[in-house]
């Protein structure tokens, strides 16, 4: 996820230094209270580890590879703040000295990943660990997840980057002059490949690692969870009694859209409009226990319905309607089907 | 015991097929990069027109030429950013070869599959109809698929101009010039150092691995050995970070930092440093020339 040079315009680079400068500012003087002299040595050699960890070749089930960023590793194990500097120092050395990522998308990719993905990382970690006990499988999964929605998120706003170039910057014939693909085709395009093979390797490693510190030095969760109890250490290696949550999830990433595609509005939730299209008229008269529904609808509702005109009909704003939507919508079942059918091999396999 | 001894051959050979196991292609990695490190520092000490400016310049010069090619609106000056890069490559020393192999070649492959599908979606005037598949190719989408290609070339060996010729420790140094905050650059320069400690560590516990691997590893396996990796190396990067802090201290760290600057610009640097800005504001003033977007239009 490493724009280079060229992909975006000096423009949106130039916004995007000015929207990672604060962040940069607040997570320096947040982490020089915590670590004072320390903080030199610390984040080095953190950003030294990150470095190197984005070359391990990590085998996903049904025999792809991929890399990890370790964003919520460092995330979960320095804090936020700790991680917003550690994951941009590694960035700015693979764009100064080994040429990997544009200099002048250094702020957009620290952004994208220290910032937004630190972000996320903690935020779910948080969320979803809930002061579990330093050792509990339940930290296991909240790490997973927040490697999960940590690498997604930054996917997510590199392929907003890209997707509004060629909308703003064209040549006089009208072709793009940088990224040339729309939202249309930029987010999905993006989305697939991290909510698959980048998330699930991102997913596998943040769980691992964690799974694997709560055995060997459990002290290192301690920073991000200081009040979390600390009674046992859990007997079974944590990573292992985790499989039924990962089919859980898989499932109900498949069933997301789902709630979406059944026909027919709520029981209740009828709008002015309903009242008039006979289609509805059915779907209410055969759901109210075929009682046929006003021919006209109730004056109060008519009365009513223009007063506030939501800025979200349907619980989606207009973007959503349209086709992008529809294709992240999709991208998310595929991805359930995918994991889905990565588990159902592995366990083959196995056999 | 024949039997046996053919079971283990055939393994060999299965693992042989398969490119190796993750522990070996992570090998391959960690050793590809300390060798492209190497070779960078190598080529930063010879003989060359880069490798004798001033760092400042340099950095300058070329950070200054990289912002002209992405702000060029015509392709003439994107091609004409690529020539003097490839003009001060030559002068530089560095082969033409190590700029197509870690350039070029892998710009063009990523950035190709990229640009590729553009030909056909971006919206614009009809060029041609693939028979068959009956997709059009427009010219607004040729023009667009030109236009991130050569400036991501141009871009990246820039960038790798930059990487082969100067001494990271005089990037450092002229990061100060450029006003980036002292602990940044002092951070910068630790988290280099300590990349190779963690590369060797890496490759150590790596190889460790491997020559105790008969066999071939399961992927649920691996998976298990590469994250508990990370932990180990997580936990040992914990160590070394005390160690070094305690190391620090009892030289006197006290949380500043003071850095030597002893650049001297020479008469030949000045020169360099007009001849960059002139070819950059050539190039600012040639990329904002519409009329010659026309000249490279399809229809």
């Amino acid at each position: 996820m490493h724009i280079p040079d060229g992909y975006l315009s000096p423009v949106t680079c130039a916004v995007l230094y000015a929207a990672a400068a604060p962040f940069w500012a607040i997570a320096l003087n947040r982490v020089k209270k915590l670590l004072n002299t320390r903080l030199v040595p610390l984040l080095s050699v953190f950003a030294a580890f990150s470095f190197v960890i984005m070359m391990f070749n990590i085998p996903l089930p049904g025999g792809t590879t991929g890399h990890a960023a370790g964003i919520a590793i460092a995330a979960i194990v320095l804090g936020v703040w700790g991680s917003v500097l550690a994951i941009s120092v590694a960035l700015l050395i693979q764009a100064l000295f080994f040429g990997d990522g544009g200099i002048t998308a250094f702020a957009a990719n620290s952004f994208n990943m220290a910032i937004v993905g630190s972000l996320v990382a903690g935020a779910v970690y948080r969320i979803v660990a809930n002061n579990a006990e330093l050792a509990s499988t339940r930290r296991v999964v909240a790490a997973g997840l927040a490697g999960y929605a940590a690498i997604n998120a930054a996917a997510f706003c590199a392929s907003i980057e890209f997707g509004i170039q060629p909308l703003l910057f064209q040549d006089a014939s009208g072709a793009p002059l940088y990224a040339p693909y729309p939202l249309s085709i930029a987010v999905p395009a993006m989305m697939i490949g991290h909510l698959t093979v980048a998330g699930l390797a991102e997913m596998v490693v943040t769980a691992g690692v964690v799974a694997y510190i709560q055995r060997t030095d459990v002290s290192l969760l301690k920073l991000t969870a200081p009040d979390a109890p600390t009674a046992n250490i859990a007997e079974t290696p944590g990573w292992r009694s985790t499989k039924a949550l990962w089919i859980g999830l898989a499932a109900l990433m498949i069933l997301t859209p789902l709630g979406l595609l059944t026909a027919g509005t709520a029981w209740g939730e009828w709008s002015a409009d309903d009242f008039a299209d006979p289609a509805v008229r059915e779907q209410i008269a055969a759901a109210s226990g075929n009682q046929a529904p006003p021919t006209a609808p109730p004056e109060g509702l008519a009365r009513l319905a223009d007063i506030w005109t939501s800025p979200i009909p349907d619980y989606a704003p207009a973007f959503m309607n349209s086709a992008e939507f529809g294709y992240i919508l999709s991208a998310m079942f595929g991805t359930g089907i995918i994991i889905l059918v990565f588990l159902i091999i592995g366990w083959i396999t196995r056999k | 015991m024949i039997d046996n001894s053919n079971r283990t051959n055939k393994f060999a050979l299965k693992a042989r097929k398969k490119r190796g196991s993750f522990v070996e292609r992570t090998l391959a990695t960690l050793v590809s990069k300390t060798e492209h490190a190497l070779f960078a520092e190598e080529l930063a000490q010879a003989d060359g027109f880069l490798q004798k400016l001033d760092p400042r310049v340099k950095i300058v010069g070329l950070l200054a030429l990289i912002l002209a090619a992405t702000l060029a609106r015509n392709i003439f000056t994107i091609l004409f950013i690529f020539a003097v890069a490839v003009l001060l490559a030559v002068l530089s020393g560095v082969p033409i070869r190590t700029l197509a192999m870690r350039a070029w070649l892998s710009a063009l492959f990523f950035t190709g599959m990229i640009a590729l599908p553009a030909i056909f979606l971006t919206p614009g005037d009809a060029l041609f109809r693939l028979p068959l598949l009956g997709w059009t190719i427009t010219a607004q989408g040729i023009t667009t698929a030109i236009y991130l290609i050569s400036r991501v070339e141009t871009t990246v060996t820039l960038s790798l101009l930059l990487v082969l010729c100067t001494l990271w420790t005089h990037v450092l140094k002229a990061l100060r010039v450029l006003r980036v905050p002292v602990v940044f650059v002092v951070i910068l320069g630790m988290t280099y150092r300590y990349i190779f400690v963690m590369l060797e560590t890496a490759r150590n516990m790596f190889e460790a691995r491997q020559s105790r691997l008969v066999g071939k590893l399961g992927a649920s396996e691996s998976r298990r050995i590469a994250a508990a990796s990370v932990g180990v190396l997580l936990s040992k990067s914990f160590y070394l970070n005390s160690e070094v802090y305690l190391a620090m201290q009892s030289r006197g760290f006290r949380g500043e930092v003071y850095t030597l600057d002893d650049f001297q610009m020479q008469r030949r640097d000045w020169f360099a440093l007009v001849g960059f800005l002139l070819a950059a504001l050539f190039a600012f003033w040639l990329g904002r020339q519409d009329s010659l977007e026309s000249l490279l239009s399809f229809n």
